[in-house]
């Protein structure tokens, strides 16, 4: 049977005409908007509390509008974004060092391989000014200079120093400065705020937007919740791969669910493994820890130049290293982007160069920074990393090299949405990672939170009250029909899981499918590869419908349960990035195909076939999904051939 | 190493609980004290037995999701170390670990180690912010902060809400995680306007929500994975008492 059929291609993404500077303008006057009284009468549901959905939830309250939040964990304070260390990009042009909202807007598209959409990205650069002045405003404690005002560094490639920043912790400040913000309108009585809750399905009226179910975790009831919209900002998938720098309860059932329902979903092959995270140590290894992209300022990148070379790193003399990220790339050296540096750390592995006791890992060797610079200044810069990454290994990397290797760390693919953010479902808005809008194939370091608050302060807001005015929608609640057979199906669903009472455990089935995927749709994949993970990802689903084991009961609060609906749905989507990728047959960003790369082993992009995006639409279980493809131009960034050599 | 856990088991809110012993063998120095709780669960629900409950998800130390008395300590021997940070090679082998929740009136067990820590959620909301609605803001640089305010508020806002002040202090007091925010916001030009409402409010949620009054006992800082201060407490009391002599209530010029 065909993998996929190719559908209508997608004409009208409705970002406004004329020259690309204009457009957001030009949308935020001809949207509609919504009366203040009339905003009182309407409820929106938003999924998720990160960056996207908090600060998305807080504005639309202080607007007027109803709000009911939901999210997985005991507090909106605990979404992932706030593990995001590094920083916050904005074009400010504090340091008069030649940057400004154009330049940023080159940068992303030009990191992003250009695969993403010039009109979001140049909104996104625009915005990136509003949300420095709107966290500093609300006491986000961003590093400062000693004369009192804000501090930058570079970041990730660029040129210039355009990247705010709360020492290592950036993601956790901007992250409760977005809470405290929604705090105060749970407080008002403006959101009602549902924690330990999970979406398990999308509702549709008349082929509309307008509920969830959802389960309470501590109780396992299952109810219906209506409203007027739905904004989905649920974050990435990057633990399909199992082992991730994502939090363990990261997971795609809301986007999936809403996928299933009729949802786009676009580029899922689209993922950025990160270069430098702490390698894995054994079979018990739940999930990885990213050591800040920062490090590779100061650190070399080695191994040893002959293969099985068991010598302690201190007795393997200069000679006998392969400085090999100098050597390959003699002008960027150790800070070249995070797909290249990634790339050439399996490299060098499956030449069996690679050091540790796994033999997948990399020196990153601060020996010379600190013979340069004296341990005091390298303890004042990584103090904090240094300390994490030994309770970790136990080992002290002022003295043995720290030993890295990459992980999957971000998802650039994500349900499809228009210019408004909207998904072809209309009511369905999709915001921050859990979109696929602006990063293209590969994001470039401290543009997610970027994205996250640009989405959640500024985009949807204004976006949405476009759609909301097009009203009044018909009213209706749980009992409608379609709300009742939604809630009916997770019911169902749920009793599956339990009924099977297998022989094996969620997690052991989770592992086997990260080892697959990372296998062969991660660093690098091939066609022949690709269709093996299909048959394999197939027959491993099967056994997991037939054999996992879930303990406890559908009525209260039970781990394994969740884990078990969340994992059942990273087997679907699975297939389907192994699908995506394997029919982009081209190599750009993250995405790197074995049989497109130049003759010095870069990635080879193929413009003329792939300048598109893949957006999916799911028909049914077993059949082929259709793929519709959205046309991208570059009228402002010449698509060149991304060179770091 | 193989251990001993006696692990806190309580089925609900209801249930009495009480403390269960397992045996688990062939633990890696290696793995993270979460990670060795996997393994068990893994055993558990193969044998048919209820895994035990437990909170986590970033399992890097920021979330503040995880949170576990170990041999009485909150997040274990390390200090400044989260329990998901702590590593097995902190224990010897053949040593016999107490695992228990919280223990606080104001966050009640849900299940096992799992506890409900609304309560800061709700001192948050009684004025741990800073009234900024989207769209509002000044230019950022319209207003300079001193970078040793600036550095003293990051200090403080490095807190993850973990509740392990809490969990350590004699009298359950979350002085510390509400001293924490207020100083934050206290130190920052941005939060003057609402000073003194501020910590009347976040004070008073304190109090409503039956965590116990602070009496200086200084458990609560070693207990903080994040070393917040115990001088937070002694800007929150002197705000207090400011507030209080002004009557604080919102009147132009108080």
């Amino acid at each position: 049977m065909e993998l996929f059929t190719e559908g209508d291609p997608i004409a009208d993404t409705k970002a406004p005409a004329g020259p690309v500077e204009k457009r957001w303008e030009t949308r935020r006057f001809e949207a509609k908007l919504v009366n203040p009284a009339n905003r009182r009468k309407m409820t929106v549901i938003v999924v998720g509390t990160g960056l996207a959905g908090g600060s998305a939830a807080a504005t639309l309250a202080e607007q007027g509008y109803h709000v009911k939040s939901y999210c997985y964990q005991d507090s909106p304070r605990r979404a992932h974004s706030i593990a995001a260390q590094g920083g916050i990009n904005a074009a400010k042009n504090y340091r008069n060092d030649g940057d400004s909202v154009h330049r940023l807007f080159y940068d992303t598209v030009k990191g992003g391989d250009f695969r993403s959409r010039e009109s979001n990205v140049h909104r996104l650069a625009e915005v990136s000014v509003n949300i420095i002045d709107q966290c500093v405003a609300q006491g986000v404690p961003f590093a400062r200079e000693y004369g009192g005002l804000l501090d930058t560094r570079s970041f990730g490639g660029a040129q210039v120093q355009r990247t705010f920043y709360a020492r290592g912790q950036t993601g956790q400040q901007l992250l409760l400065g977005a809470y405290q913000a929604l705090e105060r309108q749970i407080g008002l009585g403006n959101v009602e705020m549902n924690a330990r809750h999970e979406m398990l399905e999308l509702v549709l009226v008349d082929g509309k937007a307008r509920g969830i179910v959802v389960r309470d975790l501590v109780t396992g009831e299952i109810s219906t919740e209506m409203a007027d919209a739905v904004v989905l900002a649920s974050g990435g998938y990057g633990n399909v791969f199992y082992l991730s720098t994502n939090a363990k309860g990261c997971n795609v059932t809301a986007t999936w669910r809403a996928h299933r329902k009729g949802a786009y979903f676009a580029n899922p092959c689209y993922t950025q493994i990160h270069p430098t995270c702490i390698p894995v140590s054994g079979d018990h290894q739940s999930k990885l820890t990213l050591m800040s992209e920062s490090l590779r300022n100061d650190g070399r990148v080695w191994v040893p130049k002959t293969k099985g070379d068991d010598r302690s790193p201190k007795d393997i003399p200069e000679d006998e290293r392969d400085y090999y990220l100098e050597r390959i790339y003699p002008s960027f050296g150790n800070l070249v982007p995070r797909d290249i540096a990634s790339r050439a750390a399996k490299n060098v592995c499956d030449e069996g160069r690679g050091v540790g006791p796994t033999k997948l890992g990399v020196y990153l060797d601060f020996a010379d920074a600190i013979g340069r610079l004296g341990r005091k200044a390298i303890e004042a810069k990584y103090g904090n990393l240094f300390e994490m990454y030994e309770r970790i290994t136990g080992e002290d990397p002022y003295e043995v090299p720290m030993r890295i290797y990459p992980a999957v760390h971000y998802t650039m693919g994500g349900l499809w949405v228009d210019y408004d953010l909207q998904s072809n479902i209309p009511g369905l808005f999709v915001i921050g990672e859990a979109n696929f809008s602006d990063h293209g194939a590969n994001r470039l370091g401290a543009s997610a939170l970027m994205q996250g608050l640009a989405d959640g302060y500024f985009v949807l807001p204004t976006t949405i009250a476009n759609y909301l005015a097009s009203g009044p929608l018909e009213k209706v609640d749980a009992s409608h029909p379609a709300a009742v057979e939604a809630r009916t199906d997770v019911e169902d669903r749920v009793q599956r899981l339990l009924a099977v009472d297998g022989d094996r455990t969620v997690d052991s089935f989770h592992r086997e499918l990260g080892q697959i995927m990372w296998e062969h749709c991660g660093m690098e994949r091939s066609e022949a590869g690709l269709r093996k993970a299909i048959d394999e990802i197939r027959a491993l689903r099967e056994q997991f419908w037939q054999r996992v084991k879930v303990s406890g009961t559908g009525e209260e609060l039970n781990q394994s349960l969740e884990k078990a609906g969340r994992v059942a749905d990273f087997f679907e989507l699975a297939e389907l990035m192994c699908i995506d990728a394997l029919h982009r047959e081209e190599s750009c960003g993250g995405h790197f195909r074995a049989e497109h790369q130049t003759p010095d082993g870069e990635a080879q992009r193929d413009d003329d076939r792939f300048a598109y995006v893949a957006a999916w639409e799911f028909t049914a279980d077993g059949e082929p999904s259709v793929l519709h493809k959205e046309d991208l131009k570059f009228e402002y960034v010449h698509p060149t051939q991304r060179s770091y050599k | 190493m193989n251990l001993t856990l006696r692990i806190w088991r309580q089925k609900g809110p209801e249930d009495k609980g009480r403390m269960v012993t397992y045996p688990v063998n062939d633990v890696s120095p290696d793995m993270s004290f979460l990670e060795m709780l996997d393994v068990l669960n893994e055993r558990l629900i193969l044998a048919g037995e209820d895994p035990v409950a437990f909170d986590h998800d970033c399992r890097e130390g920021i979330c503040g999701m995880c949170g576990l008395m170990i041999n009485g300590d909150a997040h274990g021997p390390q200090r400044g170390t989260t329990a998901c940070q702590l590593h097995m090679r902190q224990f010897k082998d053949g040593e016999t670990i107490d695992i228990e929740p919280w223990r606080a009136s104001a966050f009640p067990v849900v299940k096992d180690l799992v506890v409900n820590r609304s309560a800061f959620d709700k001192i948050i909301a009684a004025g741990g912010y800073v009234t900024a609605p989207t769209g509002s803001a000044p230019e950022a640089h319209s207003t300079p902060v001193a970078k040793a305010n600036a550095d003293a508020a990051f200090e403080s806002a490095a807190c993850i809400g973990c509740g392990a002040c809490v969990a350590a202090c004699p009298n359950g007091s979350g002085m510390l995680f509400t001293a924490a925010k207020l100083t934050q916001l206290s130190l920052l030009p941005q939060g003057q306007p609402e000073r003194y409402t501020r910590v009347i409010g976040m004070v008073d949620a304190h109090d409503e929500a039956g965590f116990g009054g602070c009496t200086n006992a200084g458990e609560c800082t070693p207990a903080c994975p994040k070393g917040i201060p115990l001088n937070t407490i002694g800007r929150l009391n002197r705000d207090y008492l400011a507030a209080t002599a002004k009557g604080a209530n919102n009147t132009p010029g108080s």
